[in-house]
This record gives structure tokens, sequence and C-alpha cells, in this order.
């Protein structure tokens, strides 16, 4: 597995911050799926072997979590919150409507690999609801008519962007 | 109970009812000494407490005392006083302490199993009837205990994969799977081999291996036999046999001198499938899936079943006869096995005795440790040929004493008790040059050149002891009778004595273990029906100068083992 | 007197001048009290905090002082001390604004904590939705590890300690105090059984750790400033400080509101503007998704543990830990969901249960199964298929979870179910009535706008 040298960076100085080595384990994933997009198996097993872990102990996580990905999202990632409070205020029809305006059905990634759109449940901004998560930003109290000005960002982003955006 | 001896013992209270255990006895360890069953799917008694089930939920109380003095409460009566815990708790996460009670057939409780039980079901496929753990399922059991009697599911099930194969000999059906993870912690906690593991969430759970690799160490059929419900079977013996078919017979496991206490399941004189027996001094719950295998020995060609003198068959008298003749006239060597019972090796001791006190020796098998429950030695009765007399040395695995001796015309007749003499390092040559008086069960080079042969029995087949190599006594049961017409291998040794000595023994075990405790210091006054279940320990003293080449394992320690003979 | 705000953790957070960078902190007085904490002795900072009264902003409202209380100081293992910033509980999001808008205000608290109970090193699990937030407080920390606030020998006093952000991945259950550990040790989050597993005595790397919110922390700072005793004096007895509430749903003003005494009515029609316009109250969820839901029109009455009888509608609720227990439900995260009579409160409910069926860690049995369960059917009933019998299958099912399980979670498959139902059982049952009518495609979402 061929990581950029600066994400290698990165995990060499992470790990000795924890005083348990297997502790790293979860910025590691972050670090490689921000480097590669998604968690290959190979990515797995690099991991395990730098923590000195056996591969199902980061198998384990890499499925538990949902921000944990086996196959690569799209450019952009989508994220619609779903939960009661922006429910409440009309988070469904949003969905519905950014999915038609970008032509794709939600929790699928677009063909062309240009977007991912999900639901995601409670992401802890309820007061300002509907919310949807663009990648690293949020937009608060979308209502329909703001949806297509949305599409238009993320699109924007698209085109704007080659590489999925996770700097973290 | 299994209590040591000034061991102080503290009162617990089980459905209002005064148990005596040690402090912190395990509550699902202190119901069962009382006889009494709280149900449950993840415990067990080898493992770290996981506690995920919930199916041993009971009512938990303690003496309550004064907030401000320390003081106990007490009722009307003038007992103490039970604070009762607002919600039910796990028995298996409850470790016995002063006063405790518990409730386990309270209205609360039973609701709580209900409960569990049916959730467990909802999701699992209740295809009993095609189910190979049918007939030995926690679930089944329960079910029938504690269950509903009737579904009120009506959504879709989880779909989850079926007929997944872990390793080469556990398959895994994770819609049975109820996600206690006894297998996972026993791969984690027992073999330290991390391959198992749960993936995704919730409901979604599924047991696994990481893709590419596989659940294949030594041990992995214990996953089979901790499995509580029909997840994880063995393909070696899934859909064979109903077990409700099998007769399970208590045996030892010939596999090392650790002596793994074992079942011999078996149905109308074939065997299907060997599982531990639990011996918390020697191999707790568990065993090597190699020692699992070996009644596939029984399934060779190879066998000896005919009584023959110079190749024509005869009869077991007639070929005891030959057999001490020829003892009598010659300058005899003895060859006993590490693989012979206690008694066997004690009677060719006799013999030995009676015709000269020839040489003898022991053919050595090691192997590599692990550290578990294989150990270097891999004759699973080299104490007992200590024991016996036998031998007073530690064998190699080849005899080269011997065969210089025959080399040098010092021996000219070898009786050899279950080896071969040829794998055992003398030549074909050597062979030819000597009578050879052969007793075993298979047919091999030895057997072909033995002026007289005597087919043996193999341990499935046998009755005797073992000692392995603590020192313990331990004792096995025929599970299958032999080939038809062959004797047991001591009724042939005692016709053989019989005819050097005269003494008139009788081919009984009781009266060998007659003769063994009056002559044997380390028996004296033992029965062959009075050796425990979990063995005896007997005395080490004379040996304890002996280089034996076991390390450690699960319960044995050669320094602790050495200062307990007192070296 | 109109309700008002008493803010004290959200001071600036509002002002457009206010940033995020230690020197705008630093100008508004912050790290003072670190300071003035350097010069104590950890045992008086404590016992500060004990007097404070403090109680945990995190859900359980458990006293602060006790909990530091119970750790094991003389195990000779090294005390931990982790910030759970994995604010996840639906209709919370106060945490999001500190960390966002005030994060030095985190860590000066953070470091009076760790000081206060010789920390060697702490964390904050901050949840993977927050990227910017991490950012943030990792910039923070750099900020402040420059001018000695965090890291070896603070101010000069010879205490050090460092802080390690840390990253969920999506994980509700990260939010339980043990399964964050075990997250944080790098295992699958499965809560820990208890006993043995209290964090206080085997926490991280099963030694003595402190698991705190993110406010809970912030108010430590306050705490030192003000001292304990003055900080106790605000608001109700057994109640002190103020309360960051997060209102959502159907008022005309939600956000956060933080407040000392106010009243259910006092904050939804002063604070909040009221209702939209024509919309009448018909419920409150006050605590967050797992908390029991009030309904508008039912009348609470009881006796306070001081032995006061009470008789209130739901405007009279004291918006505090014991009034809105005193009410049959708990304030929990104080993420307060406000609910018009638009609502349909089973898709309400459908909708939380698939919250929480989605979150469930799958552990153990009842939570594990249940929540997917009471998600099936909550679903089926909005999608046309209910039945009479669902009504009592549901609370049959829901009274077999909560209390069973070996962390709280299964109280979020209990008490929703248990409360929306035993309130609200009407709707339910009209759900039967409707079905043979409909043509359910198996999907359920609320009636909006």
């Amino acid at each position: 597995m061929k990581l950029k040298s600066e994400t290698c960076e990165a995990i060499d100085k992470l790990i000795p911050q924890y005083p348990v080595k297997r502790s790293a384990v979860l910025p590691l994933l972050h670090l490689v799926q921000g480097d590669q997009g998604y968690i290959s198996s190979e990515g797995i097993e690099w991991i395990a072997e730098k923590l000195e872990l056996a591969p199902i102990n980061v198998y384990e996580l890499v499925t538990f979590y949902p921000y944990f990905r086996q196959e690569k999202l799209g450019k952009v990632h989508v994220r619609v919150c779903r939960t009661l409070s922006c429910a409440l205020v009309g988070a469904y029809d949003v969905a519905d409507r950014l999915a038609e305006a970008l032509d794709c059905p939600l929790n699928t990634t677009k063909a062309n690999g240009d977007f991912t759109l999900e639901y995601a449940e409670c992401l802890a901004s309820c007061g300002s609801g509907p919310v949807v998560l663009v990648d690293e930003d949020l937009y608060e109290k979308v209502c329909e008519k703001d949806v297509d000005g949305v599409a238009d960002t993320i699109l924007a982003k698209v085109n704007g962007s080659v590489e999925n955006k996770e700097t973290a | 109970m299994s209590q040591k001896t000034g061991e102080k013992l503290i009162s617990v209270f089980i459905d209002d009812e005064e148990v005596r255990v040690p402090p912190g006895t395990n509550m699902i360890e202190a119901a069962a000494s009382f006889g009494k069953e709280i149900p449950h799917y993840c415990y067990h008694p080898k493992l770290t407490v996981a506690g995920n089930c919930r199916m041993c939920l009971v009512e938990l109380g303690m003496p309550g005392r004064d907030r401000a003095t320390g003081e106990p409460l007490l009722d009307e009566g003038g007992n103490p006083k039970i604070m009762w815990m607002p919600g039910p708790a796990i028995a298996c996460g409850t470790n016995a302490a002063p006063g405790m009670h518990i409730k386990t057939e309270s209205d609360v409780v039973k609701k709580c199993r209900n409960g569990v039980m049916e959730f467990l079901l909802i999701n699992h496929p209740l295809d009993c009837p095609i189910c190979d753990q049918a007939g030995e399922c926690h679930l089944q059991e329960y079910a029938t205990d504690y269950g509903r009697g009737y579904s009120r599911f009506i959504e879709e099930k989880v779909v989850k994969p079926k007929r997944t194969r872990l390793g080469p000999r556990v398959m895994l059906d994770d819609e049975r799977c109820i996600l206690c993870s006894r297998c996972i912690r026993f791969c984690n906690e027992i073999v330290e081999d991390e391959v198992l593991g749960f993936i995704d969430r919730g409901s979604h759970s599924t047991l696994t291996c990481f893709p590419g690799r596989q659940l294949e160490n030594n041990y992995s059929l214990n996953t089979v036999d901790i499995c509580p419900v029909g997840a994880l079977t063995s393909m070696d013996f899934r859909f064979k046999m109903r077990v409700w078919f099998l007769s399970e017979t208590p045996s030892i496991c010939t596999e090392s001198s650790v002596g793994v206490n074992t079942l011999v399941g078996s149905r109308e004189g074939k065997i299907y499938r060997i599982t531990p027996r639990r011996n918390d001094e020697v191999n707790d719950t568990w065993m090597s899936d190699s020692g699992r295998l070996l009644y596939r020995e029984l399934e060779k060609a190879d066998r000896l079943t005919q009584y023959s003198i110079d190749g024509k068959a005869t009869l077991p008298d007639g070929a005891a006869k030959e057999a001490a003749d020829i003892m009598r006239k010659g300058k005899c060597a003895f060859v006993g096995s590490g693989r012979s019972s206690l008694e066997e090796q004690f009677l060719l001791q006799k013999i030995r005795r009676a015709c000269g006190n020839g040489p003898a020796w022991l053919v050595g098998r090691t192997g590599a440790e692990d550290e578990l429950l294989i150990s270097a030695d891999r004759n699973p009765n080299l104490r007992g040929a200590l024991v016996s007399g036998l031998i007073d040395r530690l064998p190699q695995a080849r005899l080269t004493e011997l065969s210089e001796q025959i080399d040098a015309d010092a021996v000219d007749t070898i009786v050899v008790w279950g080896e071969d003499l040829l794998e055992a390092g003398l030549t074909e040559e050597q062979l030819e040059k000597v009578t050879i008086v052969y007793c075993g069960y298979r047919d091999n080079a030895t057997a072909a050149h033995a002026k007289v042969g005597i087919p043996g029995l193999s341990v499935f087949e046998n009755r005797g002891c073992f000692i392995n190599q603590q020192f313990r006594l331990q004792s096995f049961l025929a599970a299958v009778p032999g080939p038809e017409g062959v004797l047991p291998d001591v009724a042939l040794l005692v016709r053989i004595l019989n005819e050097l000595d005269g003494e008139g023994v009788r081919p009984r075990i009781e009266s060998i273990w007659q003769l063994m405790s009056d002559e044997i210091e380390s028996l004296k006054w033992m029965t062959f029906a009075g050796i425990p279940e979990g063995g005896q320990l007997i005395s080490c003293e004379a040996f304890k100068d002996l280089p034996f080449i076991e390390g450690k394992s699960l319960h044995y320690d050669p320094e602790e083992a050495l200062a307990a003979a007192g070296g | 007197m109109p309700a008002e705000e008493r803010r004290i953790i959200l001071k600036h957070v509002d002002d457009p001048e206010y940033t995020v960078d230690l020197d705008c902190y630093l100008r508004h007085g912050g790290y003072a009290a670190l300071k003035q904490a350097l010069a104590m002795k950890p045992e008086e900072i404590r016992s500060e905090v004990e007097a404070s009264g403090l109680r945990g902003r995190g859900g359980a409202g458990f006293p602060c002082g006790m909990k530091w209380k119970f750790v094991d100081r003389r195990s000779g293992k090294p005390i931990y001390l982790i910030c759970n910033a994995d604010e996840s509980e639906p209709g919370s999001f106060k945490d999001r604004k500190i960390i966002h808008s005030d994060p030095h205000q985190l860590i000066e608290g953070m470091m009076i904590s760790a000081y206060a109970n010789d920390c060697v090193l702490a964390f904050i699990y901050i949840r993977e939705e927050f990227p910017k937030g991490a950012r943030i407080l990792e910039k923070a920390i750099a900020e402040a590890r420059e001018q000695g606030f965090v890291g070896d020998d603070m101010g000069g006093s010879g205490y050090g300690c460092n802080i390690i952000v840390h990253r969920g991945a999506g994980a509700y259950i990260c939010g339980e105090e043990t399964a964050l550990i075990e997250s944080l040790e790098g295992k699958r989050p499965y809560p820990r059984i208890k006993p043995p597993f209290y964090p206080a005595t085997l926490g991280l790397y099963h030694c003595p750790t402190i698991v705190n919110n993110v406010e809970t922390l912030c108010n430590v700072c306050h705490i030192v400033a003000m001292g304990g005793e003055a900080y106790a004096k605000i608001g109700r007895p057994n109640n002190s400080g103020t309360r960051i509430w997060c209102l959502s749903g159907h008022v005309q003003r939600p956000g956060l509101y933080e407040v000392e005494k106010v009243t259910i009515g006092e904050m939804i029609n002063e604070l909040c503007g009221g209702m939209r316009p024509g919309r009448q109250l018909k419920a409150v969820i006050p605590g967050g998704g797992t908390m029991k839901i009030l309904r508008a029109d039912e009348r609470f009455q009881g006796k306070l543990p001081d032995g006061t009888e009470f008789d209130w509608a739901i405007d009279d609720i004291p918006l505090d830990f014991d009034g809105v227990a005193a009410a049959g439900s708990q304030s929990g995260s104080a993420g307060m969901m406000v609910l018009d009579d638009t609502t349909d409160i089973p898709e309400a409910l459908a909708n939380i249960n698939a919250f929480y069926a989605h979150e469930s860690c799958g552990q153990c049995t009842p939570c594990r199964e249940g929540s997917l369960w009471v998600k099936q059917i909550t679903q089926r009933m909005c999608s046309g298929g209910a039945r009479k019998e669902d009504v009592d299958l549901l609370l049959s099912i829901a009274g077999e979870v909560g209390g069973r399980t070996i962390c709280p979670f299964g109280f979020s498959i209990t008490w929703p179910v248990e409360s929306y139902i035993g309130k609200f059982r009407e709707e339910f049952e009209a759900k039967a009535d409707q079905a043979e009518n409909e043509n359910g495609n198996g999907e359920h979402r609320l009636i909006e706008r």
C-alpha cells in the first residue's frame, strides 16, 4: 500500500502520543481513509501490522463505525440528517429534493463517483435543522428552496477538486 | 462442591437457602454447587466474564447497613434486612459476598429469561430438525424451559451468511449465532490466536474471520464444544450422527503425557467423535484438534486380528504357551510401550522377572510442545513404565543399546509389546537374527518377523490406566469392542505369566490391581474402581532425579512438580 | 419579570468579535482561573467542586465532586481525564457550540480538572461529525501549549498534562463512558460490565479514569473563579449552576439557551418566542431522544423530595434536573424537542426507534434484538401495516429491554415506546384502523410544514 509521505509522517508522529499503541487504531483509520478514500483489506492489514494487532481487530472496527468505508466514497460526501429534530422540520423532504437535484438516489454513490448522498443520524445541530453536511461544511436550516443552491455548491465542489476532501 | 480444606467459607442465600462457598465464588457456580442451574449462554467457567447474553439475570440483595452508624439493619424478626437492587443483575458477573441473597425463581427472573429467550429466537432460523446441534443445544433446551412457546415476531428476519468455512475443521452458520463471544474469547484468551471477531453492529453483528485468514489453530474445535448453539459445527462430525444416539465413554487422550481427559462418543461399535472431559487439574474443558482425530487410527487397514505362530493362525492359549516357551529358552530382551496401560506394563515387568530379568526398554517419543495440552513427551504413559518398574531410565527414540546387544549376540529373543522395532531403529537383518514375540494392534514390520503374533487392543477398546506427566493416575474405559476374537492384552499377558511362573493370576483387572497395590508402594491400598474421576496423584518421589523433558503446559510446571516431590 | 438567560458558559460565543484564538480568550480574562487553580492544592479544588454541587451535564446528572471522589488515588496507577465530546443524543447540540466557538474555555476547564485530580494525560473524545471542531481544538491546544497552559510544567507549577484530541467515527454508543474508553483503547466500543469496570477504578487501560462532559468541564473554570459556595447559589438547590438547553423542533426560535431558573412554559413561550403561528404545543421531549415524552395537556402531580406537593401543567415544569424528573422524565443532556399539533406521534416514535436500532452496539441480547424489533414494528405501523395487537406488543417488548442490559442504552428502547404509547395510545390504535385503507411503502417520515 502506497501512502502519501505526509500521511506516513502524521502516522509516525501520532502513534507514540498514546500510552498504548492500540489506541492509535482509530486515528490511523482516519488517516488511511483520508489518504486512500477508503479502507481496503490491504489497509486493514497494514494498520494491524503497524500497531502489532491481528487484522481482525482492525476489521472489527472498520465495520462497526459507519464513517469508515470499505469502498470508495464519491468525491464529495453529502449527509442529510434524518433524526427527529431535523425530521420535524422537513429533513425528509429536503433529502428527497436533494436526491432529485443531484439525480442520485439516497444512500448511494453516483455511478461516476462524483458524490455520495446519504442519510445521517443526528449531526448534533438540532436547533438549526434541517442540516446537510457536505464533507466538512455544515449547511443549516436548509429549506426546500435552498436545496438547489446546496446542490450547485456540491456540483461545483465536484468539479473544483479532484480528490475526496478528508483532511482532518 | 469443590472446596479446599481450610479455605474460609461464607454464607450466601440462594432462594432463601443457605449455601457455604468460598468468598468471590461466581454466583452461577455457587448455585450449581447447590444443585441449582442458572441458565446462561455466554458465561463459561474457563473464560473471562462477558455478561452479554443476559440469560442469567437474577434478583440480587445484600444485607442492609445503617448509613450513619454502619450497623446492620434488622427486620422485625431480628434477621438481617435485605436491600434488594432495583433491577436484576447478571449472576455471572456477581461474586459471592457474605450475606448475599439471590432469587433465581422469582416472577421478575422468569420474565427476564422469557424476554431474553424471545429476543434470541426472533432472528434465529428455528429449524432444529435440520440443525446438527439439536440434542445438545442450549437454545433448544432453554426454549423448552423458559421460552414463550409461540412467536410474536412477524417482521423480516436478519439475513446472515450460512455455511461459512471458518477453517479446515470448523463450519459457521451466522444465522444461528447468538453472539455470546465464547469462541472469540477462547481463541484470544486460551490459544492467543486472534482470528475471530464480530463485524458490523447491532442486530447485524456477525461472527467472522478476517478475509483470507482461517481458524486453523490446533484447538479450533474447542470453539465447537463451547458454542452453546448450532453456529459452530465440526466438519468431521456434522451430520454424521444425532448426538442422542451416541454413548459417551470416559477416556484419556494418548497424544502426549498431558493425559487430556476425554469422552469418546460411539454408536454400535463405531466412534464418531472425541470431545474433552472437564478436569480442572489437567485440561480444564479443552483438548487439541489432533487428539480428537486419533480415533481414525482404528479405521486404518493395518489391523492385526489373528493370533499366530510362524504366521499360522492359532488360538490365544496356544500363542501364550508358545510365547512362554520361547521366553524360557532364549536370552530375552523386552521392549515395552509408553502407550500401553499401567496394567500391561506391570504384567510385562512381572513376565520379565519370571524369565531371567532380561534388559527392558521403552521407545521414546518426543515432539514440539505447545505449552497448552501437548507436551514434549508423546508417550501417554511413560510414568507408568517407571512406576511399574519396567524401566528405570528415560527412554530413547532409537533402541541403540538393544541393537548393539543383538549384534553382540547378547540377545536372541525379543518380546515386543505395542511397538515396531524397525521404526525404533533396528534393521531388517537384526529382526531376522532374533526370535520375536509381538503383541500390538498394528500389523507392522515387527509383526511380519514375529514367531508369535498376538493381536492387541487400542485404547478405545481397552480399559486401564495411564500416569500422566504430573504423576496423576487416570483410568480409561473401553468405548467400543475390539475385533472379533481378540482378547484384551492383559488376558494374554496373564496367560503367559501363568505359563512362566504358575502363579495362577486371574485375568481380571481387579486381580491385577490387587497384585499391583501389593507390590508397588505408591499404589498401596488402591483399586481400579477406586480411582476418582479426575484421577489421583501418586508419589513421584522415587523419580525426582530423572530429567523429564516436559516444559510448562496448561496445568503443569516442571519446577513445581519437582518441588512437590520434595526435590 | 420576563424570563431571561443567564450566560456564563455561553457568555461570549454569540459576540461577532469573539474568535477561537488564544489572544481573544486571554483578552476576555481566559486562563485566569487556571492560574488561580495552580496556586491551590489539588484537594482544595476538589472540595470547591464538591461544594459547588455541580452535576454532570452529559445526561445522568451525577454529582461531579462525587465522581472525582471515587477516583482510586492509591492504586499507584496513572489517572486519566477524558472529555466526552461525543455529543450524540438526538436533540443535544450544546457541546458543538462550545467546541466550535470557545475551545479554550474547555481546555482551561480540562487543565484545572486534570490538575485537581493529578491526571497524567487528558483526552478529548470528539465525534467524527465535528471535523472542524477537532481541528479548532487541536489548534487551540497547540496555542495553549506554547503559552504554558497545557503540557509540561504548566505555568511554572511543576505540574504537566497533555491533551490528545481523539476522533470517533460515527457511533452513538461511544457517548457511554465505558464504551468510549473501549473505543479509545482501540477496541470495539462495547460498554463494560459494572461491576467491576467503574472508570474511577478500572477505566482507561484499567487505570483510574475521569470521564466528564464538555459543559461540565467548562463549569469547573467558573467554580474555581467564583468559588464553590458562590456557584452553588446559582440555580435551585441540588441543581446548581446554569444549564444550557438545546431547543429544537417547532418553536419560533430554536437554539441554545443558558438559563438559571426557568420553566418549560417560559422557555417555549418567552425565550423561544412561542410556537409557530397558528400551532399548538402537543408534546415536549425534554432531555434528548432517550427521555420520556411529556404531553401538553396532561397534569403533573406528585411530591418533591423536600415534601412539597405539586400539581403542574406542562408550562409549570421547572427546567432543571429535579423539576423534569418530578414530571416523570429526565433532563438528560438538555436536548429539548418541542412538538406541535402537526406531529404524528407514531411517526416520531418510528424515527426515534430507527435511530436507536442504528446505534445499538449489539453486544447484549435485549438491546440488540429489541431495538431492531421495535423499529420494525413502528415502521410497519407507520406505513400501512399496523395491527391492533401491535400497541401492546410494543409495550411488552419495551418492558423487556430497559434495566436488563449492560449499559443504560436499554432505556432508549424502553422509555420512548412506553411514554409515547402511554400518552398517545389513541394515535397508535388509529394506525391499525387506517391500515386497511393504506398501502405502505415501508418508509416512514414525519408530516411537516
